[in-house]
């Protein structure tokens, strides 16, 4: 925390306000004086300079994709288009109520249905609800969807998910929401799941199988339409986690590999920003069978225009409203502008640039996970020997290369490949942006040999150094209190 | 192609690095059969000019006349600075602060939120955020079985009972979160005059694991939290009180609900007050833009803070002893603790959180007391311009049920048709007050917008 | 390697077991365990009087980047919990065999103790353990873990 950072109630003083913002005080007195509350909020006591001052300078400490290259493994950081930012700050979006009457809606709903269809056509499914505001809630649709689907049948003995190791950890939290348990299928050395783990696992209490492909690690399942008869037979159905679907725009569509339920990743997939965290948005797919059980509210088109529709067996409503209206009109404009061309460009190039960026590394002197696969448009290089040979881990690589100026890759995940990266460069770098990380990359390596100490002490450029988490774990300060030393 | 850099000079290079012949060759261990990535719905792309023009057209039908619709989405003014800064790329582009020393920004940011939140719910903490109010009411709901495990009875059960004036699509919302880990849901009921009735829990079979309270209540009543909270502790039932962020400014906080005293294990020993804290943050500048984004809160006690689902950031020192800032408490997430997290949320609503902090910090203590005072000054106009009767009588905030003497549904649409967002017609969540108009004034109504939704509605009522 | 003290017992969930004299069960976590943890931050412990089975789960060990089940070692009730570990977790990494002690259970059956393994066997368990993984921390302690600091944003 650098001195110009101080906290903003450091900064305020006791009447001090951004006066332009204060409506003029009003009398409350019919409300009763037991309701009402004696002591005011400490919120900040700020000039609006002092606001704007505070907050510009906070947000020159982080890392972005507008400053950075980002080649954070599994989240997709692409460029998001400003294009699609200024669509959905038009007046009539952003000052429209949620539950605005239908006759006033109808260019909002227009523009719901249109991404419904688009979003059908890439996934290859035919019911599409926006409703789910982050790919986590999308797991959580799709998944109570498959168990409301062997509910209705009567199916009721059903009580596992299965997912391949390696998996997300939202794929097994998402099953225990919806009261399932998990079990771990294995995934052979070549990435793929192991058939025989998968054969041995399923039987008459699988609900379902959760996974991605592009898997986890970074390579196209390719025994995937045998994945899906396995599971099929035993009559359980499949969960496509739409993580890794940048890799197969305009290649592959879920729907045809066997899939029953999925989510789209719109933050990912769809260049909507990431916000800090949030917002995301996960709109599920559904095969026939399932659609009638997707969360609503869904958008209809009858003759009078268009309108809410609830599915008729659906599993409910996921927020108060319909979700996260605002980056599905982001996600809509990016489809336009992208069209059909612009998609099937998008798997390709992700593609192309991951693919070259793994051949580099490896002429570098890095080791791939896996070195006889093509990449997908992500890949994984595992440090396990430099960390043998030099002591360095995947975490100094991580924390070195923000001294070079980017921000790191995913770091230990999938869990099942030791002191690896997960690199995913995206279609919207250029081929000087990767090379350039190549080049961090075999700088840093040369440093791991020759002076590893600075490797593992890193970062040494941002304003500050490694953070004590054990400290913040054991001695929790999760919020400032008046006293608080200002440094 | 859209945002794509790559020159064809580039494409060639890069393909003869790799060693493949063309793009087409780094699909090859795809099975031919699951090639099918043609569109029929996707049309040609379109440059960004005719994109907005087309999307902006379609903006411009929606846009309305005034909103007098309230019901968990606000039309408050936001300050101009609060996007220009929410806006940055730096904010809007970066992604979750997992490498700290990279986000600092965003950590400190947050680490204020979590300040200014507890501060106006008078919680001694609160999370990163959650995805909206609907849903960070099943959160709240859910953490609150987990902490409260033994049950009221000390038997294991899982019973929440949730007002019936609460907000009945954040029920919904629940309903469905929740529905499949083995938790019941029953309501305590409102009575004629639109509060809950602080017997209601005595009429309960058990008590309940925990109950939801809302507060303004949907109807936009000043509802009995003080009475309720002390007799939900008194069982031994958990409180979790549902609130809007601006009304805080003005109304008790909920960790001063009631008097205390009361025993149970909920009670902890009778401490005051709501035991969790939720909500939406919508009206702390961020726009109403359908619904969403949008965040929710959750806000608690210290002793319950390892319940707590989503982000939560802290404050420690790096190497140098230098105070900043880190993600901590991770050990409860899905990403490390998989089918035991206390949720499968990774999400925080940082955009947003952002934006709320920002306005937050222009408003200030006085300037957010003086906007509720506002809302409420400006609810009181409008009842007294439309003219109509209340469906409830009793103190309210700054919505209200009117009785409009014939389906509001009707109303409603009349008034669309001139360009009025009128209120919400309360039919379709209450059969029994098919008649009742839920109507809300926030500060940035006028006196003649007033006069124009009175007008049209006296039309609607005469012809 | 890491030390396993002979009068002691072990179960493979790395959990160590001794029977004091005055008939309970002491129960901790071996400091092979509490090393793949890393720094403890924070103790879940039982609820006095709850009856646990043997192999049930009764606790959590936390750690900044992982949490780890403790499974009762026998069936019994339990009779102490070490209240210590509330404000002190980090006395699991410097004492895990003597202040870090985390519960104390009444055996229902003291012969279920013969089921465990004796510290010979723990160590070798644990060296084959250690060789399997190849240096890697994956999964070593039953429960949820990861090795270093992790990032992956799924959702």
């Amino acid at each position: 925390m650098a001195d110009s950072m101080r906290t903003i109630f450091d900064l305020g003083r006791p009447g001090r306000a951004a006066n332009a913002q204060v409506p003029p005080a009003e009398s409350v007195e019919d409300l009763p004086a037991e309701m009402l509350r004696d002591d005011p909020p400490a919120l900040p006591e700020v000039s609006e300079l002092q606001a704007v001052r505070h907050y510009t300078n906070l947000s020159r400490a982080n890392y972005s994709i507008d400053n950075q290259f980002y080649p954070l493994g599994s989240c997709t950081m692409k460029y998001n288009p400003r294009g699609a930012h200024r669509a959905a700050g038009a007046r009539g979006f952003l000052e429209r109520h949620p539950l605005a009457p239908e006759p006033l809606s109808q260019g909002f709903l227009a523009c719901m249905h249109d991404l419904q269809e688009i979003l059908q056509d890439v996934v290859g499914m035919p019911a599409v609800s926006l409703t789910p505001m982050a790919g986590a809630q999308g797991e959580f649709a799709g998944v109570a969807m498959i168990r409301a689907y062997h509910e209705a049948r009567g199916d009721a003995a059903r009580s596992e998910i299965l997912v391949p190791q390696g998996a997300h950890g939202t794929n097994p939290a998402t099953a225990a929401m919806c009261g399932y348990t998990v079990r771990e299928v294995a995934v052979a050395r070549d990435g793929d799941v192991d058939i025989g783990a998968l054969e041995a696992a399923v039987g008459p209490a699988t609900a379902g199988l959760m996974t991605t492909n592009p898997s986890t690690c970074g390579v196209f399942e390719r025994r995937i339409s045998e994945v899906a008869r396995i599971v099929h037979d035993a009559g359980g159905l499949l969960y496509y986690d739409g993580a890794n679907l940048n890799a197969l725009l305009g290649k592959v569509k879920p729907g045809d590999m066997g899939f029953d339920v999925l989510h789209v990743n719109l933050h990912k997939t769809f260049a909507t920003p990431h916000g800090g965290g949030g917002p995301g948005s996960g709109p599920v797919g559904a095969a026939e069978r399932l659609a009638d059980y997707l969360p609503g509210p869904v958008v209809g088109r009858g003759e009078e225009g268009y309108r809410w529709v609830e599915p008729p067996s659906s599993i409910g409503r996921l927020s108060a409203f319909m979700g996260n209206a605002g980056i599905l009109i982001r996600a809509l404009a990016y489809a336009l502008m992208l069209g059909r061309e612009g998609m099937h460009r998008v798997g390709e190039f992700a593609t192309l640039n991951a693919n070259y960026l793994a051949r580099r590394l490896r002429e570098a002197g890095f080791d791939l996970a896996y070195p006889d696969r093509r990449a997908s448009h992500e890949f994984i290089v595992t440090l396990a020997a430099q960390n043998r040979r030099y002591g360095v881990t995947a975490m100094d690589f991580a924390k070195r290369l923000l001294d070079y100026g980017m921000h790191a890759p995913t770091t230990y995940f999938p869990l099942i490949v030791p002191e690896c990266l997960l690199i995913e460069p995206t279609e919207t770098e250029s081929r000087e942006e990767v090379d350039a990380f190549v080049n961090a990359m075999a700088r840093i390596l040369a440093e791991a040999a020759t002076d590893a100490e600075v490797v593992k002490t890193a970062p040494h450029t941002l304003p500050l150094r490694r953070l004590d988490d054990v400290k913040a774990a054991r001695e929790l300060d999760l919020r400032w209190r008046a006293g608080t030393p200002s440094p | 192609m859209p945002f794509i850099p790559h020159t064809d000079a580039d494409v060639a290079e890069m393909l003869a690095a790799i060693g493949v012949p063309d793009v087409e060759s780094l699909f090859d261990e795809i099975p031919s059969a699951l090639r099918s990535g043609e569109f029929t719905t996707v049309g040609d792309g379109l440059p960004e000019m005719e994109v907005l023009r087309r999307l902006g057209d379609r903006a411009r039908r929606d846009e309305t006349g005034p909103c007098f619709l309230g019901a968990g989405s606000y039309d408050h003014h936001v300050p101009a600075a609060v996007w220009d800064i929410a806006g940055r790329g730096e904010f809007m582009t970066a992604y979750t602060p997992y490498q700290a020393e990279a986000s600092q920004g965003t950590l400190q940011l947050i680490y204020e939120f979590q300040t200014m939140m507890s501060e106006l719910t008078g919680m001694d903490v609160c999370n990163a955020s959650v995805y909206d109010g609907g849903s960070g009411l099943a959160e709240a709901v859910l953490m609150a079985v987990r902490a409260n495990r033994r049950g009221a009875r000390g038997d294991g059960s899982r019973v929440v009972a949730i007002a019936g004036n609460a907000h009945p699509l954040y029920v919904a919302a629940t309903r469905t979160i929740v529905r499949n880990q083995g938790i019941e849901i029953v309501t305590l009921p409102h009575g004629e005059d639109g509060r809950v009735d602080p017997d209601a829990l005595s009429r309960l079979p058990a008590p309940p694991t925990a109950v939801v309270l809302q507060q303004p209540n949907f109807f936009g009543l000043l509802d009995n939290v003080d009475t309720l909270t002390d007799r939900a502790h008194e069982v031994g039932a958990l409180v979790v009180a549902c609130v809007n962020p601006v009304s805080l400014a003005l109304l008790k906080p909920p960790s001063l609900w009631g008097k205390g005293g009361g025993g149970g294990e909920g009670g902890k020993g009778g401490e005051r007050g709501a035991d969790i804290v939720c909500g939406d943050g919508q009206p702390l500048g961020v726009p109403m833009a359908s619904g969403g984004p949008s965040f929710g809160f959750i806000c608690t006690r210290q002793r319950l803070v390892r319940q707590l689902p989503g982000r939560i950031v802290g404050r420690t020192e790096d190497l140098d002893g230098r105070p900043g800032f880190t993600l901590t408490l991770q050990a409860r997430e899905q990403h490390i603790r998989r089918a035991k997290a206390t949720s499968n949320i990774c999400t925080n609503q940082g955009l947003l959180v952002t934006a709320a902090t920002v306005y937050m910090s222009l408003l200030g203590p006085a300037g957010l007391r003086n906007v509720a005072a506002a809302c409420h000054a400006r609810t009181l106009e409008l009842v007294r311009a439309l003219e109509l009767p209340r469906c409830f009588e009793g103190p309210f905030f700054h919505e209200c049920v009117l009785d409009v003497g014939r389906p509001a549904e009707e109303i409603v649409t009349a008034l669309a048709e001139r360009g009025v967002v009128a209120g919400l017609a309360l039919g379709s969540y209450f059969p029994e007050l098919a008649h009742g108009l839920l109507v809300c004034a926030t500060e940035k109504r006028t006196g003649e917008e007033m006069r124009r939704f009175a007008q049209a509605l006296a039309e609607v009522r005469n012809g | 390697m890491s030390e396993c003290p002979t009068e002691l017992v072990y179960a493979e969930t790395h959990e160590w077991a001794r029977l004091d004299e005055d008939g309970n069960v002491l129960v901790g976590i071996s400091d092979y365990a509490q090393d793949q943890l890393g720094d403890v931050v924070y103790v879940e412990l039982p609820e006095l009087d709850r009856s646990v089975g043997a192999a049930e789960e009764a606790g959590v060990v936390e750690s900044v980047k992982a949490a780890s089940d403790i499974y009762a070692p026998v069936t019994g009730t339990v009779v102490a919990v070490n209240d210590g570990l509330e404000d002190a977790p980090e006395l699991v990494n410097g004492d895990p065999y003597g202040d870090g002690w985390l519960f104390a259970i009444e055996p229902a059956d003291e012969s279920e103790l013969e089921d465990l393994m004796d510290a010979e066997t723990y160590a070798e368990f644990c060296e084959s353990a250690a060789d399997a993984d190849a240096g890697d921390v994956d999964d070593l302690v039953d429960g949820d873990e990861l090795d270093e600091s992790f990032s992956v944003d799924d959702d």
